[in-house]
């Protein structure tokens, strides 16, 4: 099970590619959809191997994403 | 609120307007000064800087008055009164600082000690060229209110009131002396601290959820909070709104610069203050202000004794321009007679509130010396046919 | 909302979950102004974490800022912040800070506005070793205004004001402060988050002039007139080209339009701030007579 799990403010992101780019596990990708502004948000393509660094949300220069980490079973965060 | 004992040299003191401005400022609780030195100001800040350690407050010298002039405010935002003190070519450099205590609403005293000009000019010498600057000099429309003393005690009087006018209106207020004011010797009676007023500032008793720094309540002028007491609070030059965010839309603008405008010009009558002498039946009317004003009494008096029916007004707030009494008084009046050390500034705010009723002399002087009282009666015989 | 912000990184399943940087910002104020790829956001994500490292009680902290697209930064964070002259955040902060010495106070500002209009102020505060935290963050360039030279952009940039390519050397700001005296001076780039971070709250233990300088791309003006691709291209040139020198000499870490960037700690060290050597003076000159100053809070 994942150790993070990310959390995308869809309409804050312009595209700029930090967050993908700099995702120790390659975790995300620019999606093929669109915000209202017109910019191709990121989204998870690898779930599973999230850490929930926030390295993406140390990076995001929008505050539209970062990762948090997940209570796994048997209660460690 | 009655001053703090601490800053009020009671007494019967023999000193010059520059040491009378300073010891005004600590009666009326200025705690702060940010200053850089220039001819002939810097006494008041040479003896703030010996007097304020003594009694829990804090100058520094600044590298220039670009500084000088935003350190100031920098203060006022965590909690003191502050003022500076400059002549003609600081204050020039000041401007930008002006515009941004008005835009932003600091309350606060900027003190020139006008000299020759322009430029350098003349360093050691009175003038009162810089009237119309201390009303426009910054860029974009805002007010001001600038107050002229004519004495060492009203040097020290009139610190007081600037101080309190600023906090009243949260405003920064000019406080334009003059050279021959600055440094003439005379009695200063500086009276027991409870016998002084002094406007305490005007924080808001909202609450952190509540408060917004640029909402007024129908008087105008907002509540103020500082740095420090959790209110999270933003503060920009920009064009804003009462949250205080910078709101860059014509409908902002134009009602952020009419409320800038009007909290000041609406209490105009309020803030006037001048002296009246001798104007019931006058045909004419000297206005002056300053050391301008001691020099224009010779002349008044003069001309009375010569049989002329003339009366004497003198401002002592120039800005806001009294021009109700000006417009009141060119209904009754032949002339106006207006003696400056400039070549003619207050004389055109004379002229405009009189609108043709009356006709306006102006006694220009370049600056350096004071004007001949014969000078002035001249004018006022001529004005008087 | 409580500072502790672990407390609000909870169970994905039950509990809201929370950007750690958004109690700090002025929510009702996103998105910003900030072009995409752009590096000041990032700087403010750093600046956030070192608050909450750091434990900061964010009822003193106070927020000065100049002109200039990192002058905004006064604008998105939720402090006490003001967003001052062009040039003067350092006086003002001054200010600020001698009126209310229990305030900490921050300068967040853009290397135009304090290098070259506040250049005056940025050596004389060094020089007085003010107690202020100054994060320069260093784009190269005047962006806000359209992309002009700044003292610091390299040699050989094409800007809008040097069509032809800048000829005029470009200033090595940890040198100029570190000679102006500051008692803390580092580089890092928004490539270095985390180092980033670590430094801003370092410097919060320091008592002095502390300057941290911030490399970041910008991408629409430095970037784009220079050839040099966008933001993520000026982030992966970041992190190709750093190199980690602490303690190196200030002299040697000047930049160059695509050359080595030396990044880390250059100068650590301490002397009296200017409040302590204006107590010290005053109360060894006048003993009894010397009135520390309260806390300046008007009734």
């Amino acid at each position: 099970m994942a150790k993070g799990r990310v959390s995308i403010v869809v309409e804050r992101c312009k595209a700029c590619g930090f967050c993908v780019e700099f995702c120790p596990t390659h975790v995300l990708a620019l999606s093929s959809a669109f915000n209202s502004k017109g910019y191709h948000p990121p989204h998870v393509v690898h779930p599973e191997k999230c850490s929930g660094c926030d390295l993406c949300g140390m990076y995001c220069p929008d505050f539209a994403i970062f990762a948090t980490k997940v209570a796994s079973v048997g209660g460690d965060k | 609120m009655k001053a703090d004992p601490r800053g009020v040299l009671t007494g019967t003191h023999f000193i010059d307007g520059d040491h009378a401005c300073c010891e005004g400022a600590l009666a009326a609780g200025a705690r702060f000064a940010a200053g850089y030195p220039i001819t002939p100001s810097t006494e008041i800040v040479e003896r703030f800087a010996s007097r304020v350690p003594t009694v829990g407050g804090t100058f520094i010298q600044m590298e220039d008055e670009l500084a000088a002039s935003i350190t100031l405010q920098g203060a006022v935002w965590g909690g003191a009164k502050a003022f500076t003190v400059t002549s003609g070519p600081g204050f020039s450099l000041m401007m930008e600082h002006i515009g941004y205590a008005a835009m932003t609403e600091t309350p606060c005293v900027f003190v020139d000690v006008q000299r020759g000009g322009p430029s350098t000019g003349l360093p050691t010498l009175p003038a009162q060229a810089d009237m119309m600057q201390a009303r426009w000099g910054s860029h974009g429309d805002y007010e001001i209110i600038a107050l002229c003393p004519n004495s060492p005690q009203e040097c020290f009087d009139l610190t007081i009131k600037a101080f309190n006018l600023a906090e009243e209106f949260r405003v920064p207020v000019m406080f334009m002396m003059d050279e021959v004011v600055g440094h003439m010797s005379e009695k200063v009676v500086i009276p027991p601290a409870d016998e002084i007023e002094v406007v305490p500032r005007r924080h808001t008793r909202k609450s952190v959820n509540e408060y917004l720094p640029y909402e007024t309540n129908g008087d105008m002028v907002p509540e103020i909070a500082h740095a420090g007491e959790g209110y999270k609070f933003h503060v920009t030059g920009l064009t804003h709104d009462e949250r205080g965010y910078p709101n860059m839309t014509p409908q902002v603008q134009d009602t952020l610069v009419h409320r800038l405008q009007n909290k000041i010009r609406d209490a105009a009558d309020r803030i006037a203050m001048f002296e009246e002498e001798h104007l019931e039946g006058a045909d004419v009317v000297v206005v002056s202000y300053g050391i301008t004003s001691r020099v224009a009494q010779r002349a008044i008096e003069a001309a009375r004794k010569q049989g002329l029916r003339v009366g004497k007004l003198r401002l002592i707030t120039a800005w806001p321009f009294p021009e109700k009494r000006i417009r009141e008084l060119a209904a009754n009046v032949k002339a106006f007679v207006v003696p400056e050390l400039n070549l003619g500034q207050m004389v055109r705010e004379v002229e405009r509130a009189a609108a043709g009723q009356a006709k306006t002399f102006a006694v220009a002087h370049a600056g350096g010396g004071v004007h001949n009282p014969e000078d002035i009666l001249k004018v006022i015989v001529e004005a008087s046919r | 909302m409580t500072d502790s912000l672990n407390d609000a990184l909870v169970n994905l399943d039950f509990n809201p979950v929370v950007n750690p940087v958004e109690p700090f910002l002025r929510s009702d104020r996103m998105p910003h102004i900030w072009c995409p790829g752009c590096g000041i956001g990032t700087t403010v994500n750093s600046f956030a974490r070192a608050l909450i490292e750091s434990k900061i009680d964010l009822q003193s902290l106070a927020l000065v800022s100049g002109i200039g697209c990192t002058g905004r930064v006064a604008g998105y964070v939720k402090l006490d912040s003001f967003h001052t002259t062009h040039g003067r955040a350092i006086p003002f902060a001054t200010g600020l800070k001698l009126a209310n010495p229990k305030l900490n106070v921050v300068v967040y500002s853009g290397d135009g506005d304090l290098s070259a209009i506040g250049g005056n102020h940025l050596i004389h505060a060094a020089r007085r070793n003010i107690d202020l935290k100054v994060i320069c963050v260093n784009n190269l360039i005047y962006a806000m205004t359209g992309g002009q030279t700044a003292p610091t952009t390299p040699d050989h940039s094409t800007t809008s004001t040097n069509p032809y390519g800048v000829f005029e050397p470009s200033f090595n700001l940890p040198h100029l402060v570190e000679a102006a005296g500051a008692v803390y001076v580092a580089r890092w780039t928004t490539f270095h988050v985390r180092q980033l971070s670590r430094s801003i709250s370092e410097a919060f233990q320091k008592k002095g002039f502390s300057f941290i300088e911030v490399i970041s791309p910008c991408p629409t003006l430095y970037q784009r007139r220079n050839k040099l691709g966008d933001g993520l291209d000026a982030m992966k040139y970041y992190k190709a080209k750093s190199k980690v020198r602490h303690g190196a000499p200030t002299s040697e870490v000047g930049l160059t339009m695509t050359g080595e960037i030396i990044v880390g700690k250059f100068v650590d060290c301490d002397r009296p701030d200017y409040q302590t050597m204006m107590r010290t003076q005053y109360a060894e000159s006048l003993g009894e007579r010397y009135v520390e100053q309260p806390e300046m809070i008007c009734s």
